[in-house]
């Protein structure tokens, strides 16, 4: 029986269970990389999800910083309503429900960060009845009211008395804010109970009795106004018993609330606004955390920032996605860069650099900043870095250390820099650091313009706005290491333009007699010239003391910017770090849907990658998809296009392959399957919205892009 | 059983407490008594209401619809009539039913008790309703007149069709002694169904005079002063509000609010209660700028209270509407002001705005008849999405790839409500938009970026 298992005397259905459940086992992410031809594939995976774990913590560390003000004063709100309650009487009286309106900015996929620890935070230290609803879930107003019971409940409530769930709960609960009621009262009379019993609760046994039930509209615009309106009319005839708090996440301004609801509503509402940290300071302190510090040892150069910040500042100010993004960017760069492996902390960065394989010091020769730094290399040198594998691996153990270093020097200067120059007029080196940082690694920063015109406004600032930046860049220098002496430099001249003050003094006051006397003179246009030109000269001959102390300050910050502020690309093995393909990451992170519509079916080629599909560009080839055939003749008409026409032409593409001769008696005609594909085509044309039937002519469609071939 | 409908005016003209007393038989006097106290300026009403409802064990008439403006003491004198006279009635507000079921639900519940409702089945129809309350009405008939009081009954008309002609004559329905007390804002020829039904007896409230809203709200005097300082009180505070409030739990709310700042000289004895002129002159300021603001919600009652506590916190209080603007990325930005052009531009224009040798066209000649009125007053008009797309790369200063932010950026402004989405045929093919911005928002926008907007309106050429 067991060899022929469906043999029978009748038709019959046979079921196969599936003996290769083994083979399904789930393959791990690591099973993928195994196969790999390069070696440590396996490491670098490791070190990238170690690398993308601090990420994650730290984006959420600094979200809870960030978010800590506008949390804290929210509970502190619902508390004050939520105990305060008793006290005001008249407010009951006016059935007003407190509202927080916390405004959170365009920025939606952020926000659901946020509400999560709202909700943990209002759940851990004021109430445990807090709900929060999506305007995609209610659609009218017993819907939403079935969320608000389900939540606190945590029970199925049937809505739809139709809907035959009768499995569910023994005695049905009603979908009705008296339910709710109900369910309160019982409750609350329950905790109270409990509470004296428990040490920890005696101490405030006042509290179960008027804990505020707390909704969340997540979504506020999106809510349709009229489900709003009903709930809130609701729940304030409710108010008395179920002292209910609602929290509006609004996107776009407080006046949202004014435009959504009507007076007779709205005035049921007891409103305070709660304004949460802008987005662009969300993303300066990630920015900071992430990628301007020196123990984050992956880094982004400067095409790759520009992507990532312009597509957060262009298309959706979402720090989620910018982190999504530099996730992506983590990912690319291990997986496509062997020598990331050396992409870690340094102490394992230099072990891995002694146990190199030798196709990855083939690698590292052929890196281009390695090349670079082997020219400048004496020629025995040369010779011993091309040919001697062990001697690679210790200058490259050197070099490894010298990144280190580079980047531990790099980003105090910056800071220092970014604080001299952010106050300047005009920005000229930019607003925010991060474009002081993109400038910096991408070119030498002194060649710029930019900077020229910064040190030219550095030159004319006064005394004590100088020792204040100076001051600034101390405090900065203070916590890096590494810069002790530049600090004492700093601080030496700190010092020495606070002691100018006096001699300044009585300088300023020998300048002005000079200066008066030249008042009193005939006013000649060339003679103002040439005493204006004389002042200037006397001027840079004669600088008091303070001016030439000052330009000493400015050469010492020139000096600095020139050596620690050079350009990653120039840092030997700077490759190992830095992430640079930016068009790669446009590419996937921005994706252009149409382009690559038009791409596959002008170029099937690029997608399917069958080499009969190759073709010269002008040319229909007759073995492509009937899709790009009948796509490429019909760029070549007008806006309306003669469906006959087209047929016609698609027939000749087709025929032409087959070889045959056209001058035969099946020339005009066309088998009925090449028509069927034809109208295949079209049809699936249409669905992509390439053409549209019209009724201006018969037989004919519209087309609905322009240009062609 | 049959009384005649305008019973309201025939009374009017009577001394009313006496009557009261005389014409309600059945009805013990002494909390008729204090009824009458507890309703002031609604005697008449009252009046109306009780002979309406005859004795309690009379048959009353089937079905009452009592209209009038909010705040005119519809529900408050009804239930209180109720509630003190002890009536058998059930309170509903319409307003909660979602569906009928929960409608029916509480009306047995409220005659019967919860074990009746609970005999209700799962989507309870009228038939089971009207069956259901016959069975329990015959087990324990009705020595009283059952009342059913629906509050904003209006929203009955949204349920289903056949709800409000069965309610208006389910006395006939389940031939029990029940009537059905409709409560609402709207006058009855906005209820009347297509097919007819039975008429209910309308009874309207009328609004209260200016001298019974001061005699309403003299009432909740403060225990530690003089009734006759709170009289005056009110009297200034509807000086200010009458002429665009008279919604009595407004106003009561307004002036429990303001109240402690009107006191504010007694207490620090700058003045004596007997000068209301130098009272009125330091109240009539705030009072105004409540109106502006607290009023309009623009402040919430918390913020207003503390406001008065200290005078530093009302300089930095910011109004509701004041934080206007919206922070939105680049090309949103963009994108709202192309929509905005395609919203208040004729599409015929759109050669003179956005093409480079538009060459010169004259607004007089150029224009049909209907287009000469500002577009600004017509409000915004609907456009394909193409159109707006042709805007936006002809606005935008830099090649734009059209990447699928770009149009999610176009879907999270309709979330947003800047943009709003019209019709709903043909969603995929060419989906239609209209901008529901105001010309302020896009003129602060634009300014941002750099863009003269202005420049690109027709209406402003």
């Amino acid at each position: 029986m067991s060899e022929i298992p469906t043999s029978s005397v009748s038709k019959g259905c046979f079921v196969f269970k599936s003996a290769s459940k083994k083979r399904k086992r789930h393959v791990g992410v690591g099973g993928y990389l195994v196969d790999d031809s390069d070696d440590n594939a396996s490491d670098r995976f490791k070190i990238c999800q170690k690398l993308w774990e601090t990420v994650q913590m730290n984006t959420e560390v600094i979200q809870d910083q960030l978010n800590k003000k506008v949390l804290d004063s929210l509970a502190e709100f619902i508390k004050k309503h939520g105990l305060g309650r008793s006290s005001d009487n008249w407010r009951q009286r006016a059935s007003e429900i407190p509202t927080a309106a916390l405004m959170l900015g365009v920025n939606v996929p952020d926000h659901a960060m946020t509400f999560r620890s709202l909700c943990n935070l209002l759940q851990d230290s004021v109430t445990p009845f807090v709900v929060s609803v999506h305007a995609k879930e209610c659609a009218a107003v017993k819907f939403l009211i079935q969320k608000v019971l389900e939540q606190l409940m945590e029970i199925g409530v049937s809505v739809d008395e139709e809907q035959e769930d009768d499995t569910a709960l023994p005695q049905r609960t009603q979908c009705t804010i008296s339910a709710l009621c109900q369910w309160y009262k019982t409750v609350t009379k329950k905790s109270t109970k409990v509470s004296p019993q428990r040490k920890e609760n005696s101490t405030n046994s006042d509290l179960p009795q008027s804990l505020p039930v707390v909704v969340i509209f997540k979504d506020f615009e999106a809510f349709n106004p009229q489900v709003l309106q009903d709930f809130i009319l609701i729940c304030s005839r409710y108010t008395q018993e179920l002292p209910f708090i609602f929290i509006f996440g609004i996107a776009t301004s407080p006046s949202a609330i004014q435009h959504r609801l009507p007076h007779s509503v709205s005035s049921l509402l007891c409103i305070e606004v709660f304004h949460s940290l802008s987005c662009t300071q969300h993303l300066a302190s990630v920015f900071e955390k992430l990628i301007l510090n020196s123990e984050f040892p992956f880094k982004l150069s400067s095409r790759v920032i520009q992507v990532l910040v312009g597509i957060f500042l262009y298309h959706d100010f979402s720090v989620q996605n910018f982190v999504k993004g530099l996730q992506f960017s983590m990912l690319e760069h291990f997986n496509s860069q062997p020598l990331s492996v050396l992409c870690c902390q340094k102490q394992e960065a230099l072990l891995s650099a002694k146990t190199l394989s030798k196709k990855n010091v083939e690698r590292i020769r052929h890196l281009p900043s390695f090349m670079r730094y082997v020219e400048t290399q004496e020629p025995q040198e040369q010779v011993r870095l091309l040919t001697d594998d062990e001697h690679v691996k210790g200058v490259c153990h050197t070099l490894l250390k010298n990144l280190h270093k580079y980047h531990k020097n790099y980003y105090p200067i910056l800071q220092c820099l970014h604080s001299l120059t952010s106050s300047l007029p005009k920005f000229p080196l930019g607003k925010h650091i991060r474009e002081l940082h993109v400038s910096c690694i991408e070119k030498n920063l002194w060649e710029t313009e930019e900077y020229d015109s910064a040190l030219q406004l550095l030159r004319i600032l006064a005394k004590d706005e100088l020792v204040a930046a100076l001051r600034k860049c101390a405090e900065i220098l203070k916590s890096a290491k590494r810069m002790q002496n530049v600090l004492q430099q700093l601080d030496d001249f700190i010092g020495r333009l606070e002691a100018l003050q006096s001699v300044s003094s009585e300088d300023s006051s020998g300048n002005g007699i000079v200066s008066g006397k030249i008042e009193y003179q005939r006013t000649d246009l060339f003679q103002l010239q040439k005493t204006l030109l004389e002042k200037e000269s006397r001027r840079t001959r004669r600088m008091n003391p303070f001016e030439v102390l000052r330009s000493q300050v400015i050469e010492f910050i020139d000096s600095l910017v020139r050596e620690y502020l050079t350009p990653a690309e120039l840092q030997p093995l700077s490759e190992v770090c830095y992430y640079s393909s930016s068009g790669v990451l446009r590419q996937r992170l921005n994706v252009t849907p149409r382009t690559s519509i038009q791409a596959a079916l002008s170029h099937p080629f690029y997608y399917l990658q069958n080499e009969s599909l190759k073709t010269n560009s002008g040319t229909i080839s007759s073995a492509a998809p009937d899709l790009c055939i009948v796509y490429k003749l019909h760029l070549e008409c007008g806006r309306l296009i003669n469906l006959y026409d087209w047929l016609e032409a698609y027939v000749t593409v087709m025929s032409a392959a087959e070889d045959q001769d056209t001058n035969s008696e099946e020339g005009g005609k066309y088998d009925s399957l090449k028509h069927a594909r034809f109208i295949q085509a079209v049809s699936e044309m249409e669905f992509l919205g390439f053409v549209k039937s019209t009724k201006q002519k018969t037989d004919h469609v519209a087309r609905l892009t322009w240009g062609g071939c | 059983m049959t009384r005649a409908p305008d019973v309201t005016r025939e009374q009017r003209g009577q001394t009313k407490r006496m009557s009261v007393r005389l014409q309600c038989p059945g009805y013990p006097e002494d909390t008729l008594r204090s009824l009458a106290d507890r309703l002031p300026c609604r005697d008449t009403q009252l009046e109306t209401l009780l002979q309406l409802m005859g004795q309690p064990d009379q048959y009353s008439y089937p079905s009452i619809f009592i209209y009038g403006h909010r705040a005119t003491g519809k529900s408050h004198v009804v239930l209180s009539v109720m509630k003190d006279l002890e009536l058998p009635h059930a309170s509903v507000d319409c307003v909660e039913c979602v569906s009928s079921g929960l409608l029916f639900h509480q009306v047995l519940s409220a005659f019967f008790g919860p074990d009746a409702a609970a005999l209700l089945p799962r989507c309870p129809s009228l038939s089971d309703f009207v069956r259901l309350y016959k069975q329990m009405s015959s087990n324990s008939p009705a020595t009283q007149t059952r009342y059913i009081i629906l509050d904003r009954a209006e929203r009955l008309r949204d349920m289903d069709f056949s709800l409000l002609p069965a309610l208006l004559r389910l006395q006939e329905l389940v031939s029990d002694n029940v009537t059905v007390i409709l409560l609402s804002e709207i006058v009855w020829e906005k209820f009347r169904p297509n097919t007819g039904c039975f008429e209910p007896l309308l009874f309207h409230f009328p609004d209260y005079s200016k001298a019974e809203l001061v005699q309403i709200l003299s009432w909740d005097h403060h225990p530690s002063y003089t009734p006759e300082l709170y009289a005056s009180y009110i009297n200034i505070l509807l000086g200010v509000f009458f002429s665009v409030c008279r919604d009595l739990r407004e106003l009561r709310h307004l002036a429990v609010l303001n109240f402690s700042k009107f006191c504010e000289p007694l207490e620090k004895g700058e003045a004596k209660e007997s000068d209301i002129h130098k009272l009125w002159k330091n109240i009539e300021p705030h009072l105004q700028r409540a109106m502006q603001t607290v009023y309009l919600r623009e402040v919430s009652s918390v913020q207003w209270e503390q406001q008065q506590m200290d005078e530093e916190a009302a300089t930095t209080l910011r109004v509701l509407s004041a934080h206007a603007h919206i922070e939105l990325p680049y090309y949103s930005k963009f994108l709202l002001i192309a929509a905005y052009l395609a919203s208040f531009n004729p599409a015929r224009t759109d050669r003179r705005f956005f093409l480079k040798s538009h060459g010169k066209i004259r607004k007089t000649n150029f224009l049909k008849k209907h287009e000469k009125t500002s577009n600004h007053l017509l409000g915004p008009k609907p456009f394909p999405l193409d159109r707006m797309m042709a805007i936006f790369y002809s606005v935008v200063d830099s090649r734009v790839a059209p990447t699928a932010s770009i149009f999610s950026q176009i879907s999270s402004l309709v979330t947003l409500q800047l943009l709003s989405q019209v019709g709903h045929d043909d969603q995929l093919d060419s989906p239609k938009y209209k901008c529901s911005v105001s010309l302020d928002f896009i003129l602060a926008i634009s300014r941002t970026v750099g863009f003269d907007v202005v420049k690109y309106l027709y209406d402003f050429l």
